[in-house]
């Protein structure tokens, strides 16, 4: 791993990055794109890298595994920005910097004088990205929004889990990475306009309206046919008063195949039926219809309380992979409810190389990332530096860069304010 | 003005991922021509709901929502003379985006060395269920499969029950968010160096950064994280509590003393929360069942609004497990203008949603609704490709060009 070396898509590009683990994803996304993003830590370590799991669950700030997987391509430097000297020395480095981002709450940097317009006067090209749980104003504003609070409001819940059970939001907590990794997006084309201008711009960034981005039809299903949808389980609504059954149990966990009609589903039942027939494990109920013809939003509960106990029974007698290999050489849509093991193992990402070994040589262990986001075939995504270490890069930075002296680092040091 | 006026994209994505990752481009001044065909209708507009009540090609709330802004061109790509056709809107472009299963593009001829011949600084911008190569590159599938995949399937839901899937296809709509910025760069390193280039998504892939540190935990130690509902290892209460009226559940998360203490309070400080199991956190934890219970036996009383509000007010984390009618109500997406309503000849007003931020320079533009099927086939035609009306009827009525 050599950074110097490296000529990335975003390579001219210096990020300074305030954010904790509430904006983190952000200027990952812009690292990899190769961008020189330095997380502005406070003295002591990003509350981040307080986030489990932990390396041989050591509970150590250079152990998380949450800060490794979101910080890793980044550099690091301490400074605390509610001191005289900690907003001097922030001053100063936005003079060279292309974006800030922040995910403070709103008004926070602004109380401390490190507000847009206060950094704009600085440098008018700079793009601050803040990423917030609601937006920067607005009557919710300042509500508390952890990731439950906050996928429930922006109406992922209410559209996900059993019926007959509370709503559930997803079980790694997505809110803020949501919003963080739209900031990233937000970010690119404030760039793109300064391109054009040679003007930075401010980017106000709100999770619920990027969580609220992923409901797929169901807020337009309101709109234009008041059809309120509901979480149901295994199945999902496909209707006012039909479903289809989507996650199934099998002989070693669980499998995704849709049942349901239409041209794309149908045949891949069909298919699915052919096989449970060559099996001796075939129903009338099933073979009766065809499901191409049958069509896309047509099964009602009556119609599932006889077909899905027969497609219950066979995929019970079978393993994931099993199930998974005959779905591929029958043309069947069903595929493995995965779990961390399984997709470490998976034969697709293995074919692609996508998880990278990284050696951290202080640990003596080589360590998996998952790879690259996207294939870039003009200018690759690398994992070229590992997570920093809690100020690894302050003297390269405040020293090299910025022209403090060894004395002044130390005073600075010994006041807390690095 | 816009941040990417003159941006020009050629534009054969469909379904979700694809067109909402375009969406954006054109949202944001990117002038997008999308490439659709009568005989093989994008699966996305024949989606429910559908906008003046009837169902047609034309009148899907779902694919008007991430279409908006672009032209619609019709282009029967299964005729022969089809990709020659697409060349001369290649030249055009800078940017051609698709999500085929891969290997389509290269037997139309119309792979990124191809597109290379034709326009040598091209981006082509290609996503895919598993990205290209690899023994399931070609397998189909359709959106919820990804989240399952990716694993969010298996650790959402209850542990005593089945994983649940993400509604939707969850997956789709998280990719975008790599995918915008990537093609950004992509550009931004094109006006550096001149060099263009081939950028291959796998949604897999991209997905597993939304897991990235169980996988490492998992690569490490060997560990599964299980189904919790929606428990936290490190907090209680923290769940989704019934309140007044049908499926009305209102979110309370307490992450510190103070804020369980200000619940408390707002409870009317309850003999049981006194009790000992109740007052430290490793106590609440170790009677979560108990806790659950007795808190939603108080939430039962509430008007759900209220509740999140009167928790709030008193530093309690707490909010409306907001359905879809909700949304459309709620005061501060109304406050950040997050649906737009367009008026679409078919469907007539229909919401469309913004992006999720706010530029200061950049508003954003909704010009104009999600095209007709072939809407703008003549306009792109005379506009970009200067035709004449002699040479638009021709490659019509060979049956190559689609118009409304």
């Amino acid at each position: 791993m050599d950074p110097s070396q490296e000529t990335g898509m975003l390579s001219p590009y210096r990020v300074l990055d305030l954010t904790d683990e509430r904006g983190i994803l952000c200027g990952k996304i812009l690292a990899d794109l190769g961008a020189e993003v330095v997380q502005i830590e406070p003295p002591g370590g990003s509350s981040a890298r307080r986030i489990g799991p932990f390396y041989h669950d050591e509970i150590h700030p250079e152990r998380s595994l949450f800060w490794w997987a979101y910080a890793a391509n980044k550099r690091s430097i301490t400074l605390k920005l509610d001191t005289q000297d900690g907003r001097f020395l922030l001053q100063r480095l936005v003079k060279s910097a292309d974006f800030l981002l922040e995910s403070f709450a709103p008004g926070e940097l602004a109380a401390l004088g490190l507000g847009y317009e206060a950094l704009a006067a600085i440098n008018p090209a700079l793009i601050v990205v803040s990423i917030t749980p609601f937006g920067q104003n607005g009557p919710y504003a300042r509500a508390k929004a952890p990731d439950l609070i906050g996928m429930g409001m922006s109406g992922f819940m209410y559209l996900t889990g059993d019926p007959d059970r509370p709503p559930v939001r997803v079980g790694f907590p997505h809110f803020y990475l949501q919003g963080a990794a739209a900031g990233a997006t937000g970010a690119m084309l404030a760039h793109a306009q300064r391109t054009l201008t040679g003007q930075g711009q401010y980017v106000d960034v709100s999770c619920q309206e990027a969580v609220a981005r992923t409901l797929a039809n169901a807020p337009q299903s309101y709109a234009l046919e008041h059809t309120v949808i509901r979480r149901q389980g295994s199945y999902r609504q496909t209707g006012g008063d039909t479903f289809m059954r989507i996650t199934w149990a099998c002989k070693d966990g669980f499998v995704n195949f849709q049942l349901s009609g239409g041209s794309g589903a149908g045949r891949s039942v069909n298919n699915l039926i052919q096989w449970m027939e060559e099996e001796g494990m075939g129903d009338p109920s099933l073979s009766e219809l065809d499901w191409v013809t049958l069509g896309y939003g047509m099964i009602t509960k009556e119609l599932l309380t006889r077909v899905v106990p027969p497609v219950e029974r066979f995929l019970l007698s079978h393993t994931k992979a099993e199930l998974f290999e005959g779905a591929v050489t029958r043309r069947i849509l069903l595929f493995p409810v995965a779990t961390p093991r399984d997709i470490l193992e998976n034969a697709q990402l293995q074919a692609r190389g996508y998880f990278q070994q990284i050696q951290h040589p202080d640990l003596a262990a080589s360590i998996t990332y998952p790879g690259p986001f996207v294939r870039a075939s003009g200018a690759p995504l690398r994992l070229r530096r590992l997570p920093p270490k809690v100020g690894e890069h302050n003297t390269e930075i405040y020293l090299d860069e910025l022209g403090l002296t060894l004395e002044q680092l130390g005073r600075l040091r010994e006041a807390g304010v690095v | 003005m816009q941040p990417l006026e003159g941006l020009k994209v050629l534009d054969f994505c469909w379904v979700a991922v694809g067109p909402m990752t375009t969406g954006y481009l054109a949202e944001y001044g990117a002038t997008v021509v999308r490439v659709e065909s009568k005989r093989r209708p994008e699966v996305l507009r024949s989606a429910p709901p559908f906008g003046g009540n009837a169902q047609g090609l034309n009148r899907s709330g779902y694919y008007a929502n991430y279409n908006a802004n672009k032209y619609g061109f019709g282009l029967n790509m299964a005729h022969p003379q089809a990709p020659e056709f697409v060349k001369r809107l290649v030249a055009w472009a800078d940017l051609v985006t698709e999500n085929f299963t891969p290997g389509t593009l290269e037997d139309w001829g119309l792979g990124y060395e191809e597109l290379c011949q034709v326009k040598p600084d091209i981006i082509l911008f290609s996503t895919s269920m598993l990205g290209r190569g690899g023994p399931y590159s070609r397998q189909p599938g359709f959106g919820p499969v990804l989240a399952s995949l990716s694993g969010m399937t298996g650790l959402t839901g209850w542990p005593d029950r089945m994983p649940t899937n993400p509604y939707g296809a969850y997956t789709d709509f998280l990719v975008p968010r790599f995918a915008i910025p990537t093609i950004l760069a992509a550009l931004d390193y094109r006006r550096r160096t001149g060099r263009g280039q081939h950028l291959d998504i796998s949604q897999l892939e991209t997905s597993l950064h939304f897991m990235a540190p169980l996988l490492l935990d998992c690569a490490l130690h060997g560990r599964e994280q299980g189904r919790m509902g929606n428990r936290h290892p490190a907090a209680a209460p923290h769940g989704a509590y019934l309140c007044q009226g049908e499926d009305r559940w209102c979110t309370i998360a307490c992450q510190t003393d103070a804020e369980w203490e200000a619940l408390c309070q707002v409870m009317g400080d309850p003999d049981w929360t006194r009790e000992e199991r109740f007052t430290t956190l490793l106590g609440r934890k170790a009677n979560e069942d108990e806790l659950d219970q007795l808190i939603g036996q108080w939430t039962q009383g509430w008007e759900v609004g209220m509740l999140m509000q009167r928790l709030q007010q008193a530093g309690v984390p707490a909010g409306i497990v907001e359905n879809s009618q909700d949304l459309f109500e709620d005061p501060q997406l109304q406050h950040r203008g997050h649906f737009v309503f367009l008026d679409h000849p078919e469907m007539g007003r229909h919401p469309v949603q913004r992006s999720e931020f706010r530029l200061s320079h950049a508003p954003g533009r909704f010009e104009s609704p999600a095209p007709l099927l072939g809407q703008h086939t003549v306009q792109v035609c005379q506009e970009i490709l200067k035709m004449d009306a002699a040479e638009i009827a021709a490659l019509t009525e060979a049956g190559i060009l689609e118009q409304c």
